[in-house]
């Protein structure tokens, strides 16, 4: 290859003879280039998995929910809350201090005050599992889905960590997990760097169970949480919501939300 | 398609070459508990990483909980247990998966969020907990036409 | 009409390479933080569950948002037909990749599984404008590298078509490229800092000013090394003209989307915060973007040359205008986080969870060394490739 003599002052300016066989040889490496990119690359295109439109050829539409009456549910108590972190292992680690910024939180109990009347009253909030969830629309790789029974869950075999989802909850339910996880659940895996939520405890639901919270607080005597399936006209959820006033928590955003609250 | 299947294909092969070399190295996995895995060794061998994708999806997409590949059911009967009888994780080379893995380089993520060894009730020998309603599905003695319908449902 | 001229770095400074070395150490640096936050989590840094996107984030999308800005130049030669423009076409294009590929490369390091790149790259939900951002980010770099491409070959040169097309093609994907940028945090109806169509074409305002602020820096750095005056006196005219412009429309569409949420009673909270009571971020929007990003810069471009030579004065105006970007940024993304969600609106509300509260950030040193080696990646790969294919325009008056 021949070497040309610099000249600061003039550049490289119009071709001459000296400085075509540079050229060519740059030339052909770039135009070979592009073809190999493009060849590695474009098979990837067959790799799009498009997002899960789940064949429940098994059941009819379920859409699974959850009522809870804030009216029975004492202010101080976190029975659902340690239910929850019991079931699935999020809670602190016994003798450890809670670290509230950065431990995960699937339920958490909330207390609402009215700061004009003072009237109060508190009630558990988690995964909303909305019909339109924020969060499974701006997911990058479809982790964060619906199933066709209404549960959203993070599919976190393909989650990133990017927390997108976090960003775009309107009830902050997502956590993401900060550190190492040791000794989990064998039906509930969880790991670093992914994000995670109320479940609805699907492993219990899938074998026709209740999520742990409502059962701990029907077993604590407060009966405040019902769950069932809000698709079926003839379950108790179902009457009770027809029958009683219910409402959804920031029902204006559009997200129809699968937990109904009796204020 | 083509091109995915070529890079599965020429991958599988690979591993069956591995395979095929450890075992002439007699890097041979720890033994399972129980008489039968449910597949065969060498289809295993190939095919797990296939079975546990599609497993994956059926679980966490379907709810299909009664599956004949849950990790939770490899992991019971696979469990190795140290001297004072209590099984390994992943952290110690003796576990299952990494006697293998550990040969092959290939560091299995699975551990990072799944549990590694049993839950106390499986140890027990409470079969009942798992999926399939403490029934192994498959046996060794199982068709390998039935097998390849199975890839073929799991590899669209 | 002369032909344009262009030349490869050639001189061997101390000082550029002593800066090379630096981003090498400051890159070095990022990885390594990179690394430590992978394995040990995120525990180690500022982030939380209320904070979920920190210090990295913003130069990320800072240093997105100023590549796109930075085919600028490149594309009011080709798309507007400004010839005088186009001598720095093809190092408006460099930069355009060199940010880019600077701000992606933080945005993938602070993933909470980055080793899965792979199925980000792969696995797509098109609901999603990350989904298509990720299109749009790697789209425009082939794009950019393809208008390199018509610009420099010889063959391609002589054919004007081929580079107004690459060039029209650039110009609208940088804009679907801000758009898409914006629209992250402009399509999330959850929290009232965002919300807002106009987030778009702000960030698009944003990309204007920084974009060229920044091909200005590097002119002046590549002027000082090659000890030529690359940009001629008309041309520097015609930069501190456009600077004083974006700074303005930067300005006003600011000021439109604030008062707008002035004017109602339910974005009164957070206007509330980001204004008057946000502490850091009320003092980084006033003094920050506000003061150091559009008012100095717009009075130091318009003091008359007797006082502060032009070109000192577009260096002053384009580091003041690039701090006031990092701190609009910050506002925008970490602000609109700790300002808490309105779950019961009217109501006080209070958890375990921090409901009701605003959030308390503090970015760690791993996440500062991440961030800024952003800035490194993208100048040591401008630097590196100015060295090794001609990218700088050779006429230029000795200095």
């Amino acid at each position: 290859m021949s070497r040309r003599v610099l000249d600061p002052g003039k550049g490289y300016g119009s071709a001459g003879s000296a400085a075509a066989p540079v050229d060519a040889v740059r030339r052909g490496f770039m135009a070979g280039g592009a073809a190999f990119a493009a060849a590695a690359l474009a098979p990837g295109v067959t790799l799009m998995a498009y997002p899960e439109s789940a064949g429940a050829a098994n059941a009819p539409a379920h859409r699974w929910g959850m009522l809870i009456d804030t009216r029975l549910c004492p202010e101080g108590c976190t029975d659902c809350v340690a239910a929850c972190s019991t079931e699935f292992g999020w809670g602190p680690a016994a003798g450890q201090a809670p670290r509230p910024e950065t431990d995960p939180q699937w339920i958490r109990k909330v207390a609402v005050k009215d700061p004009d009347t003072g009237v109060a009253f508190s009630l558990p909030i988690m995964c909303q599992h909305c019909a339109e969830p924020p969060c499974v629309d701006v997911c990058p790789t479809g982790a964060s889905f619906k199933r066709a029974d209404g549960i959203v869950l993070v599919d976190r075999h393909i989650c990133i960590g990017c927390r997108y989802c976090m960003m775009a909850c309107p009830y902050k339910a997502r956590s993401f997990v900060h550190e190492e996880v040791q000794d989990q659940k064998p039906y509930a895996p969880r790991g670093k760097g992914t994000v995670e939520g109320c479940t609805l405890c699907v492993h219990r639901v899938d074998r026709g169970g209740q999520p742990a919270c409502v059962e701990a607080c029907a077993a604590a005597g407060h009966n405040a949480m019902i769950f069932g399936d809000l698709g079926d006209p003839a379950s108790e959820i179902s009457r009770r919501v027809a029958e009683h006033r219910t409402t959804q928590i920031r029902a204006d955003l559009g997200t129809d939300p699968g937990i109904h609250y009796e204020i | 398609m083509a091109a995915h299947a070529l890079l599965h294909r020429s991958l599988a092969a690979a591993a069956l070459a591995l395979a095929g070399l450890m075992a002439t190295a007699q890097q041979a996995p720890a033994p399972g508990g129980g008489d039968k895995c449910v597949a065969p060794t060498d289809w295993m061998r190939r095919y797990h990483m296939t079975a546990l994708r599609h497993q994956r999806d059926e679980t966490v997409h379907e709810g299909a909980r009664d599956t004949r590949f849950s990790l939770e059911g490899c992991i019971s009967c696979h469990a190795v247990k140290d001297t004072a009888g209590v099984p390994v994780t992943i952290d110690d080379p003796q576990h299952f998966c990494r006697t293998c893995h550990d040969y092959a380089a290939v560091k299995p993520d699975c551990f990072q969020c799944h549990a590694s060894r049993p839950s106390e009730g499986l140890l027990q020998g409470d079969t009942a907990q798992l999926g399939t309603g403490g029934v192994l599905p498959f046996s060794s003695t199982t068709s390998v036409a039935e097998l390849e319908i199975y890839l073929r449902e799991a590899r669209p | 009409m002369a032909k344009v001229t262009y030349r490869k770095l050639d001189e061997h400074s101390l000082r550029f390479w002593g800066l090379l070395v630096l981003h090498a150490l400051v890159i070095a640096a990022g990885l390594g933080a990179a690394w430590y936050m992978e394995h040990n989590g995120h525990v180690v840094t500022g982030m939380s569950n209320g904070i979920v996107w920190g210090l990295p984030h913003v130069f990320a999308v800072f240093l997105i948002v100023t590549a796109s800005g930075a085919l600028n130049v490149a594309s009011i030669s080709s798309v507007f037909n400004r010839l005088a423009y186009k001598p720095f076409a093809r190092l408006s294009g460099v930069l355009a990749i060199a940010f880019l590929v600077g701000g992606l490369a933080v945005l993938v390091l602070d993933l909470g599984r980055p080793d899965r790149l792979i199925v980000a790259m792969t696995t797509y939900n098109f609901r999603s404008i990350f989904a298509w951002n990720i299109y749009l980010y790697i789209g425009f770099l082939v794009v950019v590298v393809v208008y390199l491409f018509t610009m420099m070959d010889r063959v391609m040169q002589r054919r004007h078509g081929y580079i107004r097309a690459a060039g029209w093609l650039a110009f609208v994907w940088r804009l679907a490229l801000t758009t898409g940028t914006g629209s992250i945090f402009g399509f999330l109806m959850a929290r009232e800092g965002y919300d807002a169509a106009i987030m778009a074409p702000l960030f698009i305002a944003a990309s204007f000013l920084y974009g060229l602020a920044f091909t200005v820096l590097v002119l002046a750095t590549m002027s000082s090394e090659t000890h030529r005056q690359l940009l001629s006196d008309e041309m520097a005219s015609n930069f501190r003209g456009l600077l004083i412009i974006f700074a303005l429309v930067l300005g006003y569409f600011t000021a439109v989307m604030h008062l707008a949420n002035l004017y109602m009673p339910n974005r009164q909270g957070i206007e509330a915060f980001i204004l008057r009571d946000g502490g850091i971020y009320t003092a980084l929007f006033w003094l920050g973007h506000v003061l150091v990003g559009l008012v100095l810069p717009v009075l130091v471009l318009l003091l008359p040359a007797s006082v502060l030579s032009r070109r000192l004065g577009m260096t002053v105006a384009s580091v003041l205008a690039l701090g006031g970007g990092v701190a609009f940024i910050y506002v925008t993304i970490i602000g609109g986080q700790a300002y808490p969600l309105n779950l019961f609106p009217g109501m006080e509300v209070s958890s375990s969870f921090s409901d009701g509260e605003v959030l308390n950030y503090f970015p760690s040193l791993p996440e500062f060394l991440l961030a800024i080696s952003g800035i490194s990646i993208a100048m040591l790969a401008t630097g590196v490739v100015l060295k090794l294919l001609p990218f700088l325009p050779a006429d230029g008056a000795a200095k």
